[in-house]
């Protein structure tokens, strides 16, 4: 009843185009962009901004970039934190070697950084693909962090080999409250985002999409490899690297290598298998639903099990549920919550009526 | 229908979570946030010491009521020894209580580093007891981070001074040559810089060996010792790395009475692994192990006699839990000098900075505390937040950890000055105008 | 040059504890396609279990019996609520639940028996002994005829016995398989069945090596560069990669790792698998790739 397209009618190109074609779909993502960037600001405490919805919106951005690349052009990485760790080392030395840099610039040079990287070690992926080359993504996330680890240029010769974000300028205003330092990254993000959903309907999204479903059809119907694979590693390498820089900046000011191991990537790719793979929404979805989920369990085992050993098992239990839900999401819904978003709006287009 | 409980369900979580979220407040109480890890491969010290500091806090509680009638709360929050989650960790208990979180201890260097910042602006000190950043010791460009006891600089210069002891005077460790293995994390890097100070000094030759986390395999690493031969090794390691180590160190025929661990590699669970291995290897610490204290014995008796204990029962009196006791009576300690200055009411954690700062623990109150031996005399200041600093060395017998020196002494001498000069070089990085101290 | 072969041999004896993880990765690929990112949690399950069994009192060999008897319910019940729901989806989507599968047996393992280290001790000695001026373990060697044994039994079982020859069957083609009526769900869960008894041996020897404890499915990681170089399908593959891994890992960190600041294990090993796919996608005993449109 409230959400059909029933007498809108796309009357030129450009409409046909659109990114939400249905006008309630506009409505809603602005009074969503309207609530996240207006209303969050001045309700959320501290803690809901700093420790929640900035490192959620950080992470989102990093499971965008694994999306382009994972669920896009279908090319598995677990070197998605090693590419975070490029950017914002990379964002550091611009902002402590060349301080004439604005900040922004900083955090696109890191983007760049991140993802010159990744075409590097896109390019096995020319000759190897699969598992194969899941396992050689592994071996950019081990190399780089060992290169950040020993190299103390890249620290600036700090002697535990830790970096700290200088104070933040961004226009002339100091970014330095959690509000601030929220809208910064919500912005970031939000541009990034879009950039993302307009590109991978671009005709590069598509060559992506294609190369997925079968790299030698792709080949065959005239897209380049080489070309495409690199770009998806180029561009998911860029939005990796750009959260990481905000990661160091907005998240957590003081950051080793070993802030962004392993098990980060680990964390960003159950974010977008539960969020959904090939979707952007999905990378959001995937990013509350990983952040959260802990944080919420967490906060049970404090209420529940208060100072006893109720909590050791709360602590297992979490790694319990978080494998519990992966393996129940792949059987069950393999399109993750973004697809349960999808089915949850037709339904809501056929009701009341559902036949 | 299925799927779309599934939504249903997500959104009735998240709705939970910001119901758990605030809603906290309670008069007469103090509350201290346990930032503790329980799971992952440092599990063994995240549940051994905080585990002890609540079983600290409870003995407080049960025995006399609390602190001047101010009764301890305390909630755990799960870091996983991760960075990130340890500032969410921060994050969500530096509020709670009805004066906001007393102090934050992370225990581990990288939180610390991630969260000592935030600690000054939120003016919620943290503080990191034998862990953290070495140059912390100046109060005047780090007012809210407290190193307290002793700090992996101090306590690597009394190592050194414990290695001329054994090879009989300091002169003597000139030309000897020293191995130093360390964790490849910030952790284990913050000794290298005053270690190659120290060589230049003393005139001994040092190689650095890093080992990555988590340090499974230490082969090439032995080997390479095994050949370059030293007189001492000196072990950063921490948790799995340890045990390794030393099996590693028996196959190539180290001796492990030359092999001296910093005191995150000298617990039991450190050892106990490698089995006979491990005899005879010496590793610092600022505490023993065992039960015989009164201050042990009140735990047993007011908190595990009422089963209110918070680890199992056989981990009471190991090298962690004693730790887990010691950051118990440091803390509260503190916020009994704080509340005689500010009255006796739960705190902030800006008064509660001040009892730090003005801590005077002396050989009468220890014994008073019931923790004779346990603990150093410690007496802190604005321009010292460290205090103690020094060590004992504990040798590993086969079964248990027998104390070998008397307190050494840091090299106070040489540790100070690297420490202001670093101190300086980030206040001036930051921007931050030292404070100053009368 | 004395030195040169020791860190060779010790090499190549650390490379046989981390063919012993990829054995297990290989069995089950080689059955079922499925790349079991979860190995290294079983390794660590099964060692957990073992242990506690010890500790409650059980004689080793019981608690052998019965640690393998958990394994094979696990084995059995990894089939049932994981694999067979998820039978023709793409590889990728077993690969990911298999990384779910790894965090919860992590957590079931440590949830059940405690995350405190553990010391394990299966009674032989790991004392240095002295060859030619060089020095070596007898647990090392004792760990390399323990993965010995096993692939004997493992090929005499693949070759020898009605189930191995359908589980060859399976690995060559599901379908055929199915068609000539072999029980696919009985065949895989005799596989995972088999990867938890070589988990379980793996665990033994490294658990009573660095102690039983969360770090121990963390060697999955060493045995992945392994399976590269070896190809995924080939148990022969599995050793002399572990093998070329070992030893080569152990060299450069000796002898190239200082110019570098060392610690280059992490990585060596990874690159070394990675140049080496460049030239031979398939690894050096993988079946060859043949991509039909």
């Amino acid at each position: 009843m409230l959400y059909r397209e029933a007498g809108q009618f796309k009357t030129s190109y450009a409409k046909d185009l659109a990114i939400f074609p249905i006008r309630q779909d506009r409505w809603f993502i602005a009074l969503v962009l309207i609530f996240f960037g207006l209303v969050v600001p001045l309700i959320a405490n501290d803690y809901w901004l700093k420790s929640i919805l900035i490192p959620l919106l950080v992470s989102s951005l990093a499971a965008i970039g694994l999306n382009i690349l994972t669920g896009y052009a279908g090319q598995l990485s677990l070197g998605t934190a090693g590419f975070m760790a490029v950017g914002a080392f990379a964002a550091y030395n611009f902002n402590i070697r060349v301080p004439e840099l604005p900040l922004i610039v900083d955090f696109i040079l890191a983007g760049l950084c991140a993802a010159l990287v990744g075409m590097v070690f896109g390019l096995p992926s020319l000759r190897i693909k699969g598992f194969y080359l899941a396992v050689a993504t592994l071996a950019a996330q081990f190399f780089i962090e060992w290169v950040l680890t020993h190299f103390g240029w890249f620290t600036n010769y700090s002697s535990s080999g830790v970096i700290s974000a200088p104070p933040m300028k961004m226009f002339g205003f100091a970014v330095e409250s959690a509000v601030e330092k929220y809208l910064l990254t919500l912005g970031v993000v939000l541009v990034m985002a879009l950039a993302a959903k307009n590109m991978v309907r671009s005709s590069a999204g598509r060559a992506w999409m294609a190369v997925r479903d079968k790299d030698i059809s792709a080949e065959v119907i005239g897209i380049p490899l080489m070309k495409t694979k690199l770009t998806a590693f180029g561009v998911s390498s860029f939005y990796c690297g750009v959260a990481g820089a905000l990661w160091t900046y907005c998240y957590l000011g003081t950051v080793e290598p070993a802030a962004f191991d392993l098990a980060r990537s680990f964390l960003i790719l159950f974010m977008i298998i539960i969020g959904g793979v090939g979707s952007i929404l999905g990378s959001f979805l995937g990013a509350a639903f990983i952040g959260l989920l802990p944080i919420f369990l967490n906060n049970m085992a404090a209420t529940i099990g208060h100072g006893t050993l109720q909590a050791d098992t709360m602590a297992n239990l979490e790694h319990v549920i978080f494998g519990g839900l992966i393996i129940f999401f792949l059987i069950v819904e393999p399109h993750g919550l973004a697809r349960l978003w999808q089915i949850a709006k037709e339904k809501l287009r056929l009701w009341p009526f559902p036949y | 229908m299925k799927r779309i409980n599934l939504v249903g369900l997500a959104v009735g979580a998240g709705l939970a979570l910001g119901a758990v979220g605030p809603a906290w407040a309670q008069a007469n109480e103090q509350f201290v946030p346990m930032p503790i890890y329980r799971t992952g491969p440092y599990a063994a010290g995240g549940t051994g010491v905080f585990g002890a500091f609540m079983d600290y806090l409870a003995l407080i509680n049960e025995r006399d009521g609390g602190l001047n009638g101010v009764k301890f709360t305390w909630e755990e929050c799960e870091t996983a020894y991760d960075n990130a989650r340890g500032v969410e960790c921060y994050e969500r208990l530096k509020g709670k209580g009805p004066t906001g979180a007393a102090m934050f201890h992370p225990l581990s260097t990288g939180i610390t580093y991630s969260v000592f910042e935030k600690g000054a602006v939120d003016k919620v000190p943290v503080v990191s007891i034998g862990y953290g950043r070495g140059d912390a010791m100046d109060g005047r460009v780090f007012p809210y981070l407290f190193p307290l006891i002793t700090t992996y600089w101090s306590q690597n210069t009394a190592k050194i001074k414990y290695i001329g002891m054994k090879e009989g005077g300091m002169d003597k460790l000139k030309g000897k040559k020293l191995a130093n293995i360390y964790h490849d994390s910030a952790y284990g890097k913050e000794t290298i810089d005053i270690l190659n100070k120290q060589a230049a000094m003393y005139g001994f030759e040092v190689k650095h060996f890093p080992v990555a986390h988590p340090g499974l395999d230490q082969k090439a690493v032995w080997l390479q010792i095994k050949q370059m031969a030293p007189d001492w090794v000196i072990l950063r390691g921490w948790g799995v790395m340890n045990p390794t180590a030393l099996k590693e160190a028996q196959r190539v025929n180290f001796p492990r009475e030359k092999i001296v661990g910093v005191w995150w590699s000298g617990s039991e669970e450190d050892v106990r692994p490698a089995g006979a291995a491990a005899k005879g290897y010496v590793a610092a610490g600022f505490h023993p192990a065992g039960k015989n204290f009164p201050v042990i014995k009140d735990v047993e008796k007011f908190v595990y006699g009422k089963k209110k204990g918070n680890v199992e029962a056989e981990r009471v009196g190991t090298i962690y839990y004693n730790r887990g006791i010691i950051h118990g009576i440091v803390s509260v300690e503190a916020m009994r000098v704080a509340q005689e200055k500010f009255g006796k009411k739960p705190l902030t954690g800006e008064q509660i900075a001040w009892g730090l700062e003005n801590l005077n623990i002396t050989a009468e109150r220890i014994k008073a505390l019931g923790a004779e031996g346990l603990l150093q005399p410690l007496k802190t200041s604005c321009l010292d937040h460290e205090g103690g600093g020094a060590v004992k060395f504990q040798q590993w017998d086969g079964d248990k950890w027998v104390i070998v020196t008397d307190w050494i002494e840091a090299d106070k001498k040489l540790v100070r000055p690297l420490a202001e000069e670093s101190a300086a070089k980030y206040a001036k990085e930051k921007n931050i105008t030292p404070r100053t101290c009368n | 040059m004395t030195f040169f072969f020791e860190v060779l041999i010790g090499g190549l004896l650390a490379g046989v504890m981390y063919s012993l993880v990829a054995l297990g990765f290989v069995m089950i690929f080689k059955a079922s396609g499925v790349f079991n990112f979860a190995q290294g949690a079983l390794v660590l399950f099964a060692a957990l279990t073992f242990v506690g069994f010890m500790e409650k009192g059980l004689p080793f060999w019981v608690a052998m019996a019965v640690t393998l008897a958990v394994m094979m319910g696990s084995a059995i019940l990894i089939e049932r609520f994981v694999l067979r729901p998820l039978v023709n989806q793409p590889p990728i989507t077993l690969f990911m639940a298999t990384i779910g599968l790894s965090f919860l047996l992590e957590g079931l393992g440590q949830g059940l028996w405690g995350s405190q280290v553990r010391a394990l001790d299966i009674g032989i000695e790991d004392l240095p002994f002295d060859v030619l001026g060089m020095t070596f373990s007898k647990f090392d060697f004792f760990a390399a005829g323990c993965a010995a044994l096993l692939v004997g039994a493992l090929v005499l079982f693949f070759n020898k016995t009605r189930v191995g020859l359908a589980l060859r069957a399976v690995a060559d083609d599901h379908q055929a398989a199915l068609a000539v009526g072999i029980p696919l769900q009985f065949v895989w869960a005799v596989v995972w069945a088999v990867a938890g008894l070589v988990a379980l041996v793996a665990g033994l020897l490294w658990g009573s090596r660095l102690g039983v404890q969360f770090s121990l499915s963390l060697v999955a990681l060493k045995a992945l560069p392994v399976l590269i170089l070896g190809g995924f399908t080939s148990i022969a593959g599995a050793i002399v990669g572990g093998l070329i891994i070992g030893a080569s890992e152990k060299l450069a960190e000796v002898f190239i790792g200082p110019y570098f600041g060392g610690a280059i294990e992490n990585w060596f090993p990874y690159m070394l698998a990675l140049a080496f796919l460049l030239i031979r996608p398939q690894g050096l005993f993988g079946e060859k790739i043949i991509e039909r449109v």
